[in-house]
């Protein structure tokens, strides 16, 4: 019982620092701030699932877990070309 | 198939066969000597039923072609179908004789026009024989688009392609009304067939909707038959050929209307509606048509004038003629059926004068190049055939003797006289009216028969004005037209053969209480000093003076304005609807998405917030739901602050990120939803969309890269927020209207039934499987596009683009 109230209690502090990073974003002066917010939004979202999962006594949600480390990554990668060359995919002859 | 459907169907066949005999023969053979068997046939053929129809008999025969709806071609054979049967071929042999010569076999398309003529009569004998109410209609609106057909015949001149459309525009206009109104009869009667119609009269009588048939039926006989005000498309369709004007527009489908309302008048006659609505508008048209006629130059205009005059003329006396349903077969009723009789002894001595008046002025066209009686004068030496035509026609039009018009207008005088002692239908006073008008009408008549004959064969010849030298029409286009006038004199000398063999059957058709054979109808030329003869004395020496002064008063009539006149109120009206739907449509197609968008919600709303209103659908239950915790409203927060960024931020790429934060939002919903599957793909379809976004932001032109936040419109806000409380309520409600048990543990069986543990994966590939197959199919059709669209450019896409 005192497990799962410290668990909520850790999900309730994680929704807090999504929210956190959700007002860097809204905010956040440039574009960098607020793909770092995003990428940490990803983060959390990862504890946040693990923390679930651990509530609910399930592994169903561990593929998710690794899938979000990777996307995020992705996705970081995406925008951080995006704002230092304008593109995310090289063109051949653009070189 | 038996002869009768033989006889309707035969010209439907030969217009078939006419391209290849036109392919055959051409130029050796004039064309119109192969359609002229056709009529004949069919003319010959029908004289043989004269003797039975004579008895009193009737002849019904049926070939099934839905017999499934009851729709199957009945025909049906009395005495007034084979009056109309017998002109319309007997007329048609003489127009065919008379366009053989007519038309050149070198200028003109005679394929299309036989044709075209062709289908007209079948058509019309259709119309005139069917007793299934819908394959009239059938025949009716095939006689519409034949005739728009022929009027257009010389479809490279402006007025004929005008006329033809404004004559289908008002026909079939009419021709659905009708339909409208058929449909309504066959509701109340419960039948197709018009014979069972006339045995449940009664039901028709009493049943509410019996003015709105009356009006609906009459609509489409009054177009037909070119009614006042639907008049206009007679003088407009005189464009067309003259043996098309004499065939069409004199002797048979303008009297197709005449024939509806004839044929109707044992279902509505003895009401005070039909009586004012038929008799009226008759007598009406009959005032306008011979006052218009006066004015007319042309003479094919003045034809047709005076063919609105006199088809109103012959509508009055049908309407005063239905007083019999009225009164019954007493002495009264006996009385008024004379009108009735009167009314098909002219439409037969109409379509006689009429088809040779306008043969003759054909001929007159034919040889001197003009219609316009301006221009015409003194032909009476050089075309003296032509001059003898004109005068029986023109004197049998007036109603003069020895012609037969005479016998007809003395019993249509003799039955308006008649109306006055009715004293029903408020006739006590207004019936006065009648014989006045009718006098009136008359005088004109007269005056516009003598304009056709003496100003165009009397006076000066003024070779100046034609560019032609004039002379007699060839042999072949005078024999109809001497034919035609011919019967006009023999119809006044022995009208009581007439009589018996044509007139007294169809006579019985229409009014079913009579039998042939205690029907006592003599037509005699003298009857007596009475007061028909009194008026038709007055007509003529009314006539005759204002015909000598017309150059006096006939400017008066042109003062007349000219924008007032129908044609030019239609023509306007034409013009204004256009131009009014096309502002209408101009102010809401606008070509902005926007727009469409604005509708499209609005309407979503009007149409959901309205029925939840009004079916008192809203419903809130919250007994069932879930506790809410903590973080789940930190999440939600989260989504909504996400949201709102993405409205309200001035920078693209922070509606981007925004929006990739709302998706990973989404994700951990579906986690606290236990929803391991969705999750997954909503976070590998929410990173590809925005790799997506970012590639398209790169192509996006350099002018438009300023945009800054989006603009406050007050109507977007209130749609938005109109459709989100829309479909929140809607959610809400219908979460709370739980009718039936889920169907889900269905599929919680899915290890026994599928042997899948995952049930979300057993739904989509074995339970559902479908659906995922069309799915796969909608991702691949996507990425066909895309590929399409990136790789293969036509060329001048880029100007498109930048237009």
């Amino acid at each position: 019982m005192t497990f799962e109230i410290i668990m909520i209690v850790s999900l309730c502090f994680l929704t807090l620092s999504i929210l956190a990073n959700i007002y860097r974003v809204v905010k956040g002066p440039s574009s960098a701030d607020r793909i770092q917010a995003l990428d940490a939004i990803g983060i959390n979202l990862i504890a946040s699932i693990a923390v679930f999962s651990v509530l609910l006594h399930t592994h169903a949600f561990f593929d998710l877990i690794l899938l979000i480390g990777i996307l995020s990554f992705v996705g970081t990668v995406a925008f951080s070309r995006f704002t230092e060359r304008g593109m995310v995919i090289k063109q051949k002859d653009e070189g | 198939m038996n002869s009768l459907h033989m006889l309707i169907f035969i010209p439907f066949v030969f217009a078939m066969a006419i391209p290849l005999l036109y392919k055959l023969f051409h130029p050796k053979i004039h064309l119109g000597w192969f359609v002229l068997l056709i009529p004949l046939v069919i003319f010959l053929h029908l004289l043989r039923y004269i003797p039975l129809v004579a008895k009193g008999d009737h002849l019904t025969t049926s070939l099934a072609w839905l017999p499934s709806m009851e729709m199957n071609l009945d025909f049906y054979l009395d005495g007034l179908a084979l009056l109309f049967g017998l002109l319309i071929s007997g007329i048609g042999v003489l127009v065919i004789i008379y366009s053989i010569f007519y038309l050149s076999k070198h200028r003109e398309e005679l394929h299309k026009f036989y044709m075209y003529l062709m289908m007209f009569m079948g058509a019309m004998l259709g119309l005139v024989f069917s007793d299934n109410i819908f394959i009239l209609y059938g025949f009716w609106e095939l006689t519409s688009i034949s005739s728009f057909l022929l009027i257009a015949f010389w479809y490279e001149r402006k007025s004929s392609r005008d006329g033809a459309m404004k004559s289908l525009l008002i026909t079939v206009f009419g021709g659905l009304c009708m339909f409208a109104g058929m449909i309504m009869l066959t509701l109340i009667t419960d039948t197709y067939s018009i014979r069972e119609m006339i045995l449940n009269v009664e039901f028709v009588q009493a049943h509410k909707l019996f003015i709105p048939v009356i009006i609906c039926i009459l609509l489409g006989a009054f177009t037909k038959s070119a009614q006042f005000p639907f008049s206009i498309w007679l003088p407009g369709a005189m464009e067309a050929p003259t043996p098309v004007s004499a065939y069409l527009h004199s002797a048979t489908m303008v009297k197709a209307g005449i024939y509806l309302v004839a044929r109707f008048t044992p279902v509505f006659g003895g009401s005070s509606v039909w009586f004012w609505l038929v008799s009226g508008i008759g007598i009406i048209t009959l005032l306008y048509g011979s006052i218009t006629a006066v004015r007319q130059t042309d003479l094919k205009a003045l034809l047709a004038y005076s063919t609105i005059s006199q088809l109103g003329l012959i509508m009055s006396l049908l309407g005063i003629g239905s007083f019999t349903f009225y009164f019954g077969p007493s002495e009264h009723g006996v009385t008024y059926s004379m009108a009735i009789f009167a009314a098909i002894f002219h439409l037969f001595n109409h379509s006689m004068f009429k088809g040779s008046l306008f043969m003759v002025v054909g001929i007159i066209d034919h040889e001197t190049g003009t219609r316009d009686i301006r221009r015409l004068g003194g032909l009476m030496q050089l075309m003296p055939v032509s001059f003898t035509v004109a005068l029986i026609g023109g004197f049998s039009m007036a109603g003069l003797p020895p012609f037969n018009g005479f016998l007809s207008k003395e019993m249509f005088f003799k039955a308006v006289n008649d109306v006055r002692v009715a004293e029903i239908f408020h006739l006590e006073t207004l019936g006065m009216l009648f014989p006045l008008l009718a006098w009136i009408a008359s005088i004109f008549t007269f005056v516009y028969s003598m304009i056709l004959v003496f100003k165009t064969f009397s006076g000066k010849y003024r070779q100046e004005k034609l560019n032609r030298d004039v002379h007699e029409a060839p042999f072949g286009m005078l024999i109809p037209s001497v034919i035609l006038a011919f019967f006009v004199v023999v119809i006044f000398l022995f009208p009581n053969v007439f009589s018996k063999y044509l007139l007294k059957p169809a006579f019985v058709a229409i009014l079913p209480m009579f039998t042939i054979d205690k029907v006592d109808i003599k037509i005699s030329a003298w009857h007596g000093w009475n007061t028909e003869l009194l008026m038709t004395i007055g007509v003529v020496i009314m006539g005759s003076l204002l015909f000598i002064t017309v150059k006096r008063w006939v400017p008066l009539l042109k003062q007349y304005p000219q924008w007032l006149t129908l044609n030019n109120l239609f023509e306007k009206s034409l013009e204004k609807v256009e131009r009014y739907s096309l502002t209408l449509t101009n102010r809401y197609m606008t070509g902005s998405i926007r727009h469409y968008f604005i509708y499209i919600f609005s309407f979503f709303v009007i149409v959901l917030a309205g029925s939840l209103l009004l079916l008192h659908g809203i419903q809130f239950d919250v007994s069932e739901d879930n506790v809410i915790s903590i973080y789940d409203v930190g999440l939600v927060l989260g989504v909504m602050i996400a949201a709102l960024t993405v409205l309200f931020t001035s920078n693209r790429m922070t509606a981007i990120v925004a929006l990739s934060v709302v998706g990973y939002l989404v994700t951990m919903f579906f986690v606290i939803f236990r929803a391991p599957d969705l999750a997954l793909t909503q976070m590998v379809v929410e990173t590809v969309t925005t790799v997506l976004f970012l590639l398209c932001f790169y192509h996006l032109p350099k002018l438009q890269k300023k945009i800054g936040r989006i603009k406050f419109k007050l109507t977007n806000l209130i749609v938005s927020v109109a459709t989100g409380l829309t479909i929140t309520i809607l959610a809400l409600s219908s979460n709370s209207h739980k009718l039936f048990e889920p169907i889900s543990y269905f599929f919680e069986n899915a290890y026994e039934l599928a042997g899948a543990k995952n049930i979300v994966n057993a739904i989509l590939v074995d339970f559902r499987g479908f659906d995922t197959m069309l799915e796969i199919s909608v991702l691949c059709i996507a990425g066909l596009g895309v590929y399409t669209l990136a790789r293969f450019r036509m060329k001048g896409s880029d100007q498109n683009e930048a237009e």
